[in-house]
């Protein structure tokens, strides 16, 4: 256990239900911890409670016992406002399905994130934009309607999205469900490289072994608890 | 390209759906058109209306009101009881007593443009043996035109003929043809109290209202004093026209106590028509209102359905860190987007409207079509059309608002 790195995220007895169809107790009683710098995957069978978790970590889910912090500080209880503040600085996302908005240019797409947070001017976000497509390979998709680009395509402009504010979190959910063996390479260099060289920290909810194999840790799950922590 | 992001992801959603953009927009557009247009025809119709009354009436009527005898003892006194059986209108004259004295003190009143005197006459016009009963008025011609504008209307003959001609007379156009009478003829005139004279007519008017051609004549005042053997300070009433003859009920109450007689605004004189004013009012306003109300449902919709659609698009935004005020200001700059389109449009489709009715001839003292571009309603319509099409959308926007990604994210 690296106890001198920063805990960049906590959760303490995290339980959660499901009431349609029928109660349902999807998680009991998670606790555990994120070091800054991490690569960390999740594994688990399907129902498992890997992406229901997710979805708490990601401040979406509001609606569960436990408490949650990231950096220290417990997002529990807050305002949803301000949650979706913190989403934009802080987190980054990609999704199982890529989720893209389909009207808009695969450049865009990335920017919106970062014309939201407001940081840099217009000009600066593209250019940021651009180097984020061009660290996926996908540079030269920029331009194209995100709905006119492949599977594979859309989730890396998905991921490019995600890094675009350099947010402390990256959480993907199956950030490489359609990826080949290539891209699936790619990808995880890249999350590697930005876990050593940046200190940001990746959560990855994935079903992939070669994925799981290659993150710095492992946390395996079973019917809604955590198996080990793979440490 | 550099727009504010929540503004730039309304202008995409709008630009990626033309169709329904138009559409949505062009329901304001037909809302705003018909509701300035009918307003407008209102407005127009009842200018009109308000034109021809003061061709005949005056803002504010001075005269002395018959009144019903009364008992001379105070009811209070006890021990009396004070009856008048079968009580009749008191028998004094019509008469204003000190017209000049009035007349100055008129003129001196704020906001009042002119002021005039005349003396009304029941006569029989005769022409050998055909007899028409009418009213003259008995006038200081140059006053009376400025106040009805009489030369507007003169068919044959000259307004300023009376002044030189003192037995003058100007006739309406139904006399004339009654009595078969031509310009320069004479013409025997009886008054209600026998007096008779032969007078030249100077002019024919035609007003093209037959209740007044068929009846009414001017006169000077000297003649109409003679006709009722009464003296050169006899006069019947005073007419005062204001700046604003809608605010005329104002000052009724308060020329009734400068002159001590009673004044009368042209509204309590012509209820009937004003009545029908409001009714009309009522009638196009609601009518207008429901297709405003139906164009508001038609952009309600629209927005409902573009949210709908971009439930998907929603969750994004908010996983990425879009707030719920950013989603409901997104939807809301899209239905002041399509607000503003269909409002401008309308104004364009109104103007379009007015124009052409405007030169649809009705004849008749009408002429054409009373319609005009009134400023008034377009700015109205313009606030109500951005009022009603943001109410409309503030619904739908508001639910967007509350969407729940994860709901979403696990379909």
């Amino acid at each position: 256990m690296e106890t001198d790195k920063k805990i960049i995220l906590r959760a303490e007895n995290l339980i959660k239900y499901y009431y349609e169809p029928v109660k349902f107790q999807a998680l009991k009683s998670i606790s555990f911890k994120v070091y800054e710098g991490e690569f960390l995957s999740v594994v688990g069978k399907s129902g498992c409670g890997k992406t229901t978790m997710m979805y708490i970590l990601s401040t979406m889910d509001t609606d569960y016992e436990g408490e949650l912090f990231i950096s220290d500080e417990k997002v529990t209880g807050k305002k949803s406002d301000y949650l979706a503040d913190i989403r934009n600085k802080h987190i980054g996302f990609v999704f199982q399905f890529h989720y893209l908005l389909p009207e808009f240019s695969c450049l865009k797409n990335v920017m919106i994130p970062a014309l939201k947070l407001n940081k840099y001017s217009y000009e600066e976000t593209e250019q940021r934009a651009y180097e984020k497509l061009d660290l996926l390979g996908i540079k030269d998709q920029a331009l194209k309607q995100a709905s006119k680009i492949s599977g594979g395509q859309q989730q890396r402009v998905a991921i490019a999205r995600a890094l675009i504010n350099d947010p402390k979190i990256i959480m993907c959910d199956e950030p490489t469900g359609n990826l080949d063996s290539k891209n699936t390479d790619i990808v995880v260099d890249i999350f590697s490289q930005l876990a050593k060289d940046y200190g940001q920290t990746i959560i990855a909810v994935t079903h992939d072994k070669d994925f799981a194999v290659r993150s710095s840790r492992t946390m395996e799950m079973k019917d809604g608890e955590i198996l080990s922590h793979g440490w | 390209m550099k727009f504010k992001v929540n503004t730039d992801i309304a202008l995409t959603h709008l630009l990626t759906r033309k169709r329904q953009t138009l559409i949505a927009s062009l329901g304001v557009t037909v809302g705003i058109g018909i509701f300035i247009f009918m307003i407008s025809l209102v407005v127009g119709f009842n200018k009109d209306s308000d034109e021809s009354i003061f061709k005949s009436v005056p803002h504010l009527r001075i005269y002395h009101e018959d009144e019903v005898c009364k008992p001379l003892i105070s009811e209070k006194i006890s021990g009396y009881m004070p009856v008048i059986v079968n009580p009749k209108i008191s028998n004094l004259s019509n008469n204003l007593i000190n017209p000049d004295k009035l007349i100055s003190d008129l003129k001196h009143q704020p906001d009042v443009v002119n002021v005039t005197q005349q003396v009304s006459v029941n006569i029989f016009y005769n022409n050998g043996k055909s007899q028409i009963n009418g009213i003259t008025s008995g006038v200081n011609i140059v006053e009376a035109n400025a106040m009805f504008d009489i030369e507007s209307v003169m068919l044959a003959g000259d307004i300023r003929d009376l002044l030189t001609t003192p037995n003058g007379i100007i006739i309406g156009v139904g006399i004339a043809d009654k009595l078969n009478i031509q310009i320069n003829d004479y013409m025997s005139v009886i008054s209600s109290i026998g007096v008779g004279k032969v007078l030249k007519v100077v002019g024919i008017f035609k007003t093209s209202n037959s209740s007044v051609d068929d009846t009414k004549s001017y006169i000077n005042l000297a003649v109409a004093q003679q006709l009722l053997k009464q003296s050169s300070s006899y006069v019947t009433d005073i007419y005062v026209n204001i700046i604003d003859p809608n605010k005329a009920p104002n000052y009724s109450a308060k020329f009734s106590a400068l002159t001590g007689y009673k004044a009368e605004d042209w509204q309590a004189a012509n209820e009937s028509t004003m009545a029908k004013k409001q009714t009309r009012k009522v009638m196009f306003g609601s009518i207008s209102f429901a297709i405003l109300l139906v164009a508001a449902f038609g952009i309600y919709n629209i927005i409902n359905m573009t949210i709908k659609e971009k439930m998907n698009d929603i969750a994004i935004l908010k996983a990425t860190g879009f707030s719920g005020k950013d989603v409901m200001n997104i939807f809301i700059k899209e239905t002041l987007i399509m607000g503003v389109i269909g409002t401008v449009l309308g104004l364009l489709v109104a103007t379009v409207l007015i124009h052409f009715l405007s030169k649809v001839y009705i004849g008749g003292d009408v002429g054409f079509f009373p319609i005009d571009y009134e400023k008034n309603v377009y700015v109205a319509g313009a606030i109500i059309g951005m009022v009603i099409t943001i109410a409309a959308g503030y619904i739908p926007a508001k639910n967007a608002a509350k969407v729940d990604p994860i709901e979403i994210f696990k379909k």
